[in-house]
């Protein structure tokens, strides 16, 4: 779509680091060879997934337009970048940012990708990443190569892999944590992306750091992995160490799990290798056909924490060393973060600005949006974002804000906000101004008003009601409201999902909001379930009660009923989460009884927030974050048809030696791929995989076609045989005839050994 | 010395060779105090239902909670048109996302002539009551693609589009541009005309093409905005 998409790779060559560039490359190639119609596009779905590359509501081709469902006629036609999702059908890019930190340079990145290649908006989730929408695809190997060059990826951002590893954005300046998490989070991530052992999951795997155990920063306990850092006095030494609690099974989705306890203390030298071992595991045993159960949680249940717990520690055993386990942490470790300014204390405030209003915006900035770091003389600084939402231009004035305060030290939150650390105390006023100035400067961070929401409708194919739409009406009211009302609900959160799939992580505020739809009069109306009572605090230590489904236009009266109630009648000192449980769920219900139907001939109920277009669930469509289920063999042959490709596009440009090397490099690649079938461990020695072939699948003859008999497996072991030699152009022209011959027959042997396994 | 040509002499093509591709037009409003954003939601998904122009009409988003953001937006296949909020300006903004047939002069006219017919909808549309219109003066235009057309070295050939455009459209009144300050910004200017157009004088102008011999002065670089 973009013009310039065809002069990125040469133009960031030597600003890419190699991996991440080859990385694109392939991507490329696999648009390249979906386009030509040579890959499935089952496996195109999940191949652009597991590159954060995702689908958006409508991408069916079909919109219902308030009256009737319109067809959306992309120039491209039928073709589809996955089951059901047409080409052409703008989508959303998902972008990892491991642990929340970023640099200057990075917001500048993401700004002009915001620009050139979504609607100038991007948008932080509940897991640090960042999300652009309305992307088209044939842009994203653009847009991936600018995000490389930056040192940032969107590998397996998306699809059956390990997503973001996050961590609490506070981590090194809290006062409150056992040690700083930070590296360890890094070198998780680092050591997990594009790991072998990942490779085969049936769903996602969300891993998670926090520096301790009371607050909310991390949310360990709704992910599959959590990690608490702790200290303990060594047994044999008795000198303090440094370790973490891990926890596995944790997850939101329709119904939640809290996540169990594996182990009390895991040592830092440990951390890599048990995750590692969790997660072959998870791939082993993991449920790969009903996507329901798929995730670690169910695992963990249908096994049991003990047999779960014993099979990792079987597994770690068996684990040949690898020295990253240690090294990456080692490396992490040294890259430390210090202040740009010398740190101090605020001087005391009589009026600043404009007067009294201004005075009293900071002072309402300080209260909310600032907390002293355990260094003395500097603070940490929340940037509210509303509904995570910051445009271009703000993220350019941010990264001029974080290089003239700090050495570019700033996090994204799991609250869908900015975090500014070692911001010296003495510079606050200064920053407000600089954040103000730009409409940054909202107070309420992590406050009634700082609502939290998924996509929803707007833009995700599995939203029932508009999210956003209700979270933005909310926000608005709460913010004329003021804050004037109690101290207690102040701090309540509010958080909203459009359906039961828990995106906006409504399980754990305090009063949630989930979308649903009702028929009244035989006619649909949004409505969203309320929960009430879930914990933020302790990381996500407890989840909400569902009371009732209630007209999403009533919403707002729910909230400003239930927190008028908890004002008026809470006990002293009692919570919210203690009010609810208290009041029960029965009495809950009958307080909101009389909103749960729409007043008598009010049409607005009949359309959802934000969007006039009479509602329907005509637009639901069928979800990506499940990714698609496919076998490693289909990975791998997918990967030994792109070298192929490749190679073919060598010999085109008489690269006849390059041309020969690939095709054969193709063959062993999908040799692999089925030897892979047998021995998941096989490894990337081209001797070993061409031994194991013969002997797992020549000699068995279970590679053999029925009517051409071992053929094909010949045409490896020669051309092999072969290797080192110099190719003619005839001799590489007919590797290549063989090579796509012998990937034939492989797909063929496939497809005989899954019917097998089928039956 | 001998680097120092070859310098000036590449950049001399670069700026030769500029493709405007995914050009922005921003048409600024009068009274934007008086606009009500969410009253051209339900107007923009009338749009979508009644495919109003050539382009394939997608979907609309609600950035009204952005300060100075994109404000609403009407998502299309080869462009999306909204009504944009940037630098607390407001104005009905075309931005051509998909390549377009022609020369640069021909690409400069769909795009302006896209923006400027989708305002005069907005001026005629009943239920905004006339409260949407264009303030006569103001123009932007942006490419928006920062490899194709960079911010300073793209800055020269686009001036000289934007006097043959602007030569056709602003028939017998003076213009200046302006550019923004901030290296990082889409390559861009400001037009700021010396007196009033409207909508329909504009778009009879570019159908017309017709050139203004008596076009006043247009100072290159003056008043950088930012």
């Amino acid at each position: 779509m973009k013009a310039s998409n065809a002069l990125w790779r040469d133009h960031l060559a030597d600003q890419m680091p190699e991996s991440l560039a080859r990385e694109i490359d392939i991507f490329e190639t696999e648009i390249a060879l979906r386009k030509q119609g040579k890959l499935d596009e089952r496996l195109f779905a999940e191949t652009r997934l597991r590159r954060g590359t995702y689908g958006q509501r409508y991408d069916n081709g079909q919109r219902h337009d308030g009256e009737k469902v319109q067809q959306l006629n992309f120039p491209a036609g039928a073709l589809t970048k996955g089951p059901n999702t047409m080409w052409d059908a703008p989508g959303m890019q998902r972008i990892k940012i491991p642990a929340g930190g970023l640099n200057a340079a990075q917001l500048e990145t993401i700004a002009e990708l915001a620009e050139e290649y979504s609607d100038g908006i991007a948008h932080v989730t509940t897991r640090q990443d960042f999300q652009l929408h309305f992307v088209h695809i044939e842009n994203t190997p653009s847009l991936m190569r600018r995000l490389a060059a930056a040192k940032i990826t969107t590998r397996e951002a998306c699809g059956n892999s390990v997503r973001n590893v996050t961590a609490c954005p506070y981590a090194g300046v809290c006062q409150d944590e056992s040690f700083d998490v930070t590296p360890y989070a890094r070198a998780l991530s680092r050591f997990l992306l594009g790991h072998p052992d990942c490779q085969n999951f049936g769903r996602k795997f969300k891993p998670a750091f926090s520096g301790c155990s009371q607050h909310a920063c991390g949310l360990t306990s709704l992910h599959d992995l959590g990690l608490i850092a702790a200290k303990r006095l060594n047994p044999e030494t008795g000198k303090e160490e440094i370790g973490f609690e891990m926890y596995v099974g944790g997850g939101l989705g329709a119904v939640p799990y809290q996540a169990k306890l594996f182990s009390s203390f895991v040592v830092p030298q440990e951390l890599l290798p048990l995750a590692q071992a969790i997660a072959r595991i998870f791939a082993r045993y993991g449920e790969k056909k009903n996507r329901n159960r798929a995730r670690l949680k169910f695992l963990i249940q249908d096994l049991g924490i003990e047999k779960f717990r014993s099979l990792v520690h079987e597994e770690r055993k068996l684990l040949p060393f690898d020295s990253r386990w240690t090294e990456y942490i080692t490396q992490s470790l040294e890259s430390t973060e210090s202040p740009a300014r010398v740190g101090g204390e605020l001087p005391e405030l009589v009026t600043i600005g404009a007067g009294e209003a201004d005075t009293e915006n900071f002072k309402k900035w300080l209260k909310f949006n600032t907390r002293p770091q355990r260094q003395p003389g500097y603070a940490a600084v929340t940037v509210a974002l509303p509904l995570g939402d910051i445009t271009a231009n703000q993220l350019r004035a941010l990264a001029d804000i974080v290089r003239r305060f700090t050495r570019e030290t700033i996090r994204t939150t799991v609250e869908q906000n900015f975090l500014i650390r070692w911001v010296s105390k003495p510079d606050l006023l200064e920053l407000y101004r600089a954040l103000d100035a730009v409409g940054l400067g909202d107070h309420g961070a992590g406050a009634l008003v700082d609502i939290a929401a998924c996509p929803g409708t707007d833009t995700c194919k599995l939203g029932i009601s508009s999210s956003r739409g209700l979270a933005a009406e909310l926000r608005k009211r709460v913010s004329e409201k003021g804050f004037q009302c109690d101290e207690a609900v102040q701090n309540l959160h509010i958080k909203i999902s459009g359906c039961f799939n828990s995106c906006g992580q409504h399980h754990v505020a305090d009063l949630g909001f989930y979308g649903v739809s009702r028929k009244i009069g035989g006619y649909a109306v949004p409505h969203f379930q309320v929960v009430l009572g879930g914990e933020w605090e302790h990381n996500a230590g407890a989840y909400g009660l569902p009371i009732v489904a209630v007209p999403a236009k009533n919403i707002p009266q729910v909230v400003s009923r239930l927190t008028d109630r908890y004002v008026a009648e809470r006990n002293s000192g009692e919570t919210f989460k203690e009010f609810v449980k208290r009041t029960g769920k029965t009495a809950l219900k009958s307080m909101l009884e009389d909103l749960t139907r729409p007043p008598a001939g009010d049409r607005s109920f009949f359309s959802d927030w934000g969007d006039p277009r009479a509602y329907s669930l005509g637009d639901m469509g069928v979800g990506e974050c499940a990714g698609e289920v496919v076998s490693p063999v289909d990975f791998g042959l997918a990967q030994a048809e792109r070298e192929l490709f490749e190679a073919q596009l060598a010999f085109e440009k008489g690269e006849i030696q390059e041309a020969g090397k690939r095709a054969l490099g193709s063959m062993v690649t999908a040799a692999k791929a089925l030897v892979k079938f047998e021995n998941p461990d096989i490894g990337d020695d081209p001797d070993t995989i061409i031994s194991e072939f013969r002997i797992r699948y020549h000699d068995t003859q279970k590679f053999f076609d029925p009517f051409a008999g071992g053929k094909f497996a010949n045409y490896l072991f020669d051309a092999y045989s072969r290797s080192g030699q110099p190719y003619s152009s005839e001799s590489s022209r007919y590797l290549l005839d063989e090579a796509q011959l012998f990937i034939d027959a492989a797909h063929s042997c496939s497809n005989r050994l899954e019917t097998v396994v089928a039956a | 010395m001998a680097d120092n040509t070859s310098f000036l002499l590449s950049q001399m093509m670069a700026e030769l060779s500029l493709e405007l591709e995914h050009i922005n037009f921003k048409l600024l409003l009068k009274n934007p105090a008086d606009v009500d954003l969410e009253a051209v939601i339900p107007v923009f998904h009338s749009w979508i239902q009644d495919q109003v122009c050539d382009e394939l009409l997608l979907d609309v988003a609600d950035y009204r909670h952005v300060k100075a953001g994109p404000g609403i937006v009407l998502i299309g296949h080869e462009a999306d048109y909204s009504l944009d909020n940037t630098d607390d300006r407001l104005g009905l903004r075309y931005n051509r996302k998909a390549t377009m047939e022609g020369n640069n002069q021909e690409r400069l006219e769909q795009a302006l002539g896209a923006a400027l017919s989708a305002l005069e909808r907005l001026e005629n549309e009943p239920s905004l009551a006339g409260k949407v219109g264009f303030d006569g003066r103001e123009l932007e235009v942006f490419i928006n693609d920062r490899l194709l057309a960079g911010n300073r070295e793209g800055r020269e050939q686009l001036q000289r589009e934007l006097r043959t455009l602007l030569g056709k459209l602003l028939v017998g009144g003076a213009y200046s541009l302006s550019y923004a300050a901030d290296p990082r910004r889409l390559l861009g200017a400001r037009i700021h005309c010396q007196r009033d157009f409207s909508t329909a004088d504009l778009l009879k102008n570019l159908e017309a093409g017709r050139i203004d011999e008596f076009r006043g002065p247009s100072p290159p670089d003056s008043n950088p905005y930012s």
